[in-house]
């Protein structure tokens, strides 16, 4: 070690501890900038955790696939953390029971909503083709997503990029939007940015409120169901 | 806790192969999550289901613990954007564009629906 200083960041640059540990502190830190800012939705701790990662990454010549072998043991509690989901449904159960209707109508037309609107706008700009089926399931979760661009030849890695911007952006619009429209119904505000910004935007309404968390998490796991059927119609219909 | 996060990656694992079994279009995850609830809706009826992670809070706190860093997870998957740069750096502006554009009247159009359907079945509700 002492031969050649570079032989130890060699070393452990190819190892998954360091991009684990550089992943969790970064996420640590800019956590800690969040609860100080009082969760102010410009102090996103997904998005700054990213960007400060991704410059590090940058500088030090590091590839995405070395990086990720560190992060995948992160990346992979996404599937338990969906099914974690259950609890604070079960233990809102009746709430959720009283709103059943309102629920499915707004599944319906949010789903739709975010699905077609991305198509179109993406026509209107003249996008390719292969980006645009890339783009057509972002508002749901990243694994569920991936799988969807993957069934239609799609890149999934650019549909994870997709989604994670679009969980971004519904978190940190969603408090500001909502206070805009003065509605005050939690479980209307936190199913919406269920819908549109999945579990970044479940995330987000778990900070701000307890029910509007509970109602986030069922929208995002009812969206993941609809959108895969959804989505292959969509495209079917309005990509030429 | 071992014994509940088992139960969480048990419920997870019957998902994925009831889907990939049956192959249906939906996530192995969310079968998962239903398989969770209908067991913690079942020891309701059931007290003798009350034992190892179902009781004492233990699949409870576990998941808890895992949704108070539900961002933390999506962070590795997000870092993916450096290897898209020569992508963004053609369209990014129109992407940001469409994305916000889409997020902003996705949220209008989902939490209005939310809302008049639930004030117009509660006024039916209402009405004798």
């Amino acid at each position: 070690m002492s031969d050649n200083p570079f032989s130890l960041w060699v070393y452990l640059s190819q190892s998954p501890l360091l991009w684990l540990t550089v992943t969790l502190l970064t996420y640590a830190a800019a956590d800690a900038v969040s609860l100080a800012t009082r969760r102010h939705p410009l102090a996103n701790p997904v998005l700054h955790a990213m960007w400060i990662i991704g410059a590090f990454l940058l500088l030090t010549g590091t590839s995405y696939t070395t990086y990720f072998a560190g992060a995948q043991f992160v990346h992979f509690l996404l599937g338990p953390a969906t099914v974690a989901l259950a609890v604070p449904l079960y233990e809102n159960r009746k709430r959720v029971a009283a709103a059943i209707l309102p629920m499915l109508i707004a599944l319906a037309a949010g789903s739709v909503t975010a699905i077609v609107s991305v198509v179109l706008l993406a026509q209107a700009f003249g996008l390719p083709r292969s980006l645009i089926l890339a783009m057509a399931p972002k508002s749901v979760t990243a694994g569920v997503a991936m799988g969807i661009s993957q069934s239609l030849h799609a890149d999934p890695s650019l549909t994870a990029v997709a989604v994670i911007l679009t969980g971004i952006m519904g978190a940190i619009i969603v408090t500001p939007l909502m206070n805009l429209t003065g509605i005050t119904d939690y479980r209307a505000r936190g199913f919406a940015v269920g819908i549109a910004a999945h579990g970044i935007g479940t995330a987000r309404a778990f900070q701000v409120d307890e029910v509007a968390g509970v109602f986030a998490g069922i929208a995002m796991s009812l969206n993941a169901l609809v959108t895969s059927l959804l989505v292959p119609l969509a495209v079917t219909f309005l990509v030429h | 806790m071992i014994a509940s996060l088992s139960l969480i990656l048990l419920c997870q694992l019957i998902g994925e192969v009831t889907v990939r079994a049956l192959a249906v279009p939906v996530p192995g995850p969310v079968v998962g999550l239903l398989l969770l609830l209908l067991l913690l809706l079942a020891r309701d009826q059931f007290p003798s289901l009350a034992r190892g992670p179902l009781a004492n809070d233990g699949v409870e706190g576990a998941s808890r613990g895992l949704l108070a860093n539900l961002s933390l997870l999506f962070v590795p998957a997000g870092v993916g954007v450096v290897q898209k740069l020569d992508l963004l750096a053609e369209h990014g502006v129109a992407i940001l564009a469409i994305l916000a554009v889409s997020v902003i009247v996705t949220l209008l159009v989902t939490v209005a629906t939310f809302v008049a359907a639930s004030s117009l079945l509660s006024r039916a509700d209402e009405e004798p």
